[in-house]
């Protein structure tokens, strides 16, 4: 018998003890039982973010011996400090020379931005023009498209890899922003988002003069501006998570992205688990704030194509 | 014309390298620099070593469980969640999307530590709920691994795909389910014939998915094992391709790899849409 076990006896009391009170009532204990079950997967689902946060405080001779926080009796600097972000931030020495942990954090950062920038332009413009353009050979990109679709990236990367190496981009940024700056998803994304754009507005613009590209950025860009919030967010995420590109195209230590330095870290920080989990309690900041400013326009962007196509 | 970057960057990254995939899966590579004609024998290389056996067999094992252990738990919770008010289903929505936010790496790396024996959060956890599992070895032991991956893709997929269920369950007729009510069906007949047909499409749109997603598992147990796991327990199809590839430098095997992968993949998902269409 311990907490657990009593917490969960409980709950299943109060469920008995409604359903007696309410034995014709079966909506009211059906209630309690779903947020009951919803609670437990809830908390499932934070306990290893909240086991994070309070791991990253904790010093490393105490980091393992409490599962969350320490008792509050023992809270004194020998138990909860910031010793474990000024290891991180000291910088490694690495064969390379000394690299401080920021350059990581700019190099995501640069990488994610810009790779989005670039990829919102290309696909929403691709976008727009399967939408709004009948021209010949239309159809067969789209099916061309579908069907690129289903490789498995991994197939092309031994041959990316040979062409980034003829190119003498090896070691570059370039080798990770080229060749996917344009997605095939997102150009379905907009182009789906697009369909819906009424074509008397576009035809109303071009007779009061505007360019086919100013059309295409003052007209239809702001009326699909949602799907242009989830699909930042998609491949925002996509870019700071990317392991395999920066591990296999990178060689410069301080060229290096968060998940393949957090990777290193777990074999240089063998005993201080506190320097690399604060790492990565950093890198999960920046996509999470992201997410919570763009989450209705991201669950709406994600289910679209499921639900409605 | 604005197709023109798509067009660019298509024939440059997506046509050459296909095409140029091809030919590497009949060449030998030393590095990306030479190449010499073998024929099949790359595809005899692998096929006759018992690492890619290993691949298939830890990938196709997570592939099933994670197909018939997670999706139904996704549904389940997103049936739960469609009944509440909405307020309360964004919050929860939100809560159990976010372990997809964080990347696979991260993950591996967060739970690399979560499964410590004796000291880590899963095995207290577990040892306080049933008595066991406080000293086991989740990680170095090669008949846990696999479960452990398990535990952790459910963390991580679980909120993901029930995103999907909801929003079918949201575009449920009510009508057809009032009817079948006042005609007497009970809830598992509810479920079963009036439910469960109209979200079909997107059932089998998120098994299939899920199930090609499964196929390319790579960087999850690569950073929760550090590697590829005791006796390869953790070693995936991906994981031989990059190990291949990458570490030993075979460029031709590596693609020889992928087109077998891109195989399995095909072959899985027609089964899958065959048998879907045939019920």
């Amino acid at each position: 018998m311990n907490t657990i076990h009593i917490t969960l006896l409980f709950l299943a009391g109060i469920f008995g003890v409604l359903r007696w009170v309410y034995p014709r009532k079966a909506e009211i204990s059906g209630a309690f039982a779903r947020y009951v079950l919803l609670g437990v997967a809830a908390f499932l689902i934070l306990s290893p973010f909240a086991w994070l946060v309070c791991a990253v405080f904790k010093d490393k001779d105490v980091l393992m011996q409490y599962s969350f926080l320490p008792p509050i009796a023992e809270w004194s600097r020998a138990t909860l400090n910031l010793d474990n972000f000024r290891a991180l931030f000291s910088g490694e020495d690495t064969v390379q020379g000394r690299v401080y942990f920021w350059e990581y954090v700019i190099n995501s950062l640069f990488l994610a931005a810009t790779s989005t920038s670039v990829n919102l332009f290309f696909t929403s413009m691709g976008g727009y023009a399967l939408s709004k353009y009948e021209f010949r050979g239309r159809q067969s990109i789209m099916a061309f498209m579908v069907g690129s679709m289903m490789f498995p990236g991994m197939l092309f990367l031994a041959p990316v890899y040979k062409m980034i190496f003829q190119f003498g981009w090896m070691d570059t940024y370039l080798a990770l922003l080229v060749p996917g700056a344009c997605s095939v998803f997102g150009i379905f994304l907009f182009r789906q988002a697009m369909v819906s754009v009424p074509q008397s507005l576009i035809e109303a613009a071009r007779i009061d003069g505007a360019s086919e590209f100013g059309i295409y950025l003052r007209v239809a860009m702001p009326l699909v501006r949602p799907m242009t919030g989830a699909f930042c967010l998609i491949t925002f995420l996509g870019s700071w998570n990317n392991f395999v590109g920066p591990q296999v195209f990178i060689q410069t230590q301080s060229s290096l992205t968060l998940p393949v330095v957090l990777n290193q870290y777990i074999g240089v920080y063998t005993q201080q688990y506190g320097v690399f989990l604060a790492g990565t309690l950093l890198a999960v900041i920046p996509p999470a704030v992201l997410f919570f400013a763009l989450q209705r326009e991201f669950v709406a962007g994600l289910t679209s194509g499921a639900v409605k196509g | 014309m604005f197709l023109a970057p798509y067009l660019v960057l298509t024939a440059l990254f997506f046509v050459y390298p296909f095409l140029n995939s091809i030919w590497l899966a009949f060449h030998q590579t030393n590095g990306p620099g030479s190449a010499v004609f073998v024929g099949l024998s790359n595809f005899r290389f692998v096929l006759g070593d018992p690492d890619f056996y290993t691949a298939v067999k830890n990938t196709t094992i997570y592939a099933i469980t994670s197909v018939l252990i997670q999706l139904p738990l996704s549904l389940g919770l997103a049936m739960l969640l469609n009944s509440g008010k909405s307020r309360v289903r964004n919050v929860f929505r939100l809560i159990l999307f976010s372990p997809h936010l964080v990347g696979s790496i991260f993950v591996g790396i967060l739970f690399s530590v979560i499964f410590t024996p004796r000291y880590g959060l899963f095995n207290r956890g577990l040892q306080s709920l049933i008595g066991w599992g406080l000293e086991e070895r989740w990680l170095s032991n090669p008949g846990l691994v696999m479960p452990a991956l398990l535990v952790v893709s459910m963390w991580m997929y679980v909120g993901f795909n029930m995103i999907y269920f909801l929003a079918a369950l949201q575009n449920v007729d009510q009508t057809l389910e009032e009817a079948a009510r006042v005609d007497g069906a009970n809830r598992w007949q509810l479920f079963r014939h009036v439910t469960l047909p109209q979200i079909k499409p997107v059932a089998i749109f998120v098994v299939v998915m899920s199930t090609i997603g499964s196929y390319q598992l790579f960087e999850l147990p690569y950073a929760l094992l550090g590697g590829f796991g005791p006796n390869n327990a953790g070693l995936t199809i991906v994981g031989y391709l990059y190990s291949t590839a990458f570490e030993t430098g075979d460029l031709g095997t590596g693609a020889a790899i992928g087109w077998l992968l891109a195989l399995i993949i095909f072959t899985v998902s027609t089964i899958q849409l065959k048998l879907a269409r045939v019920e």
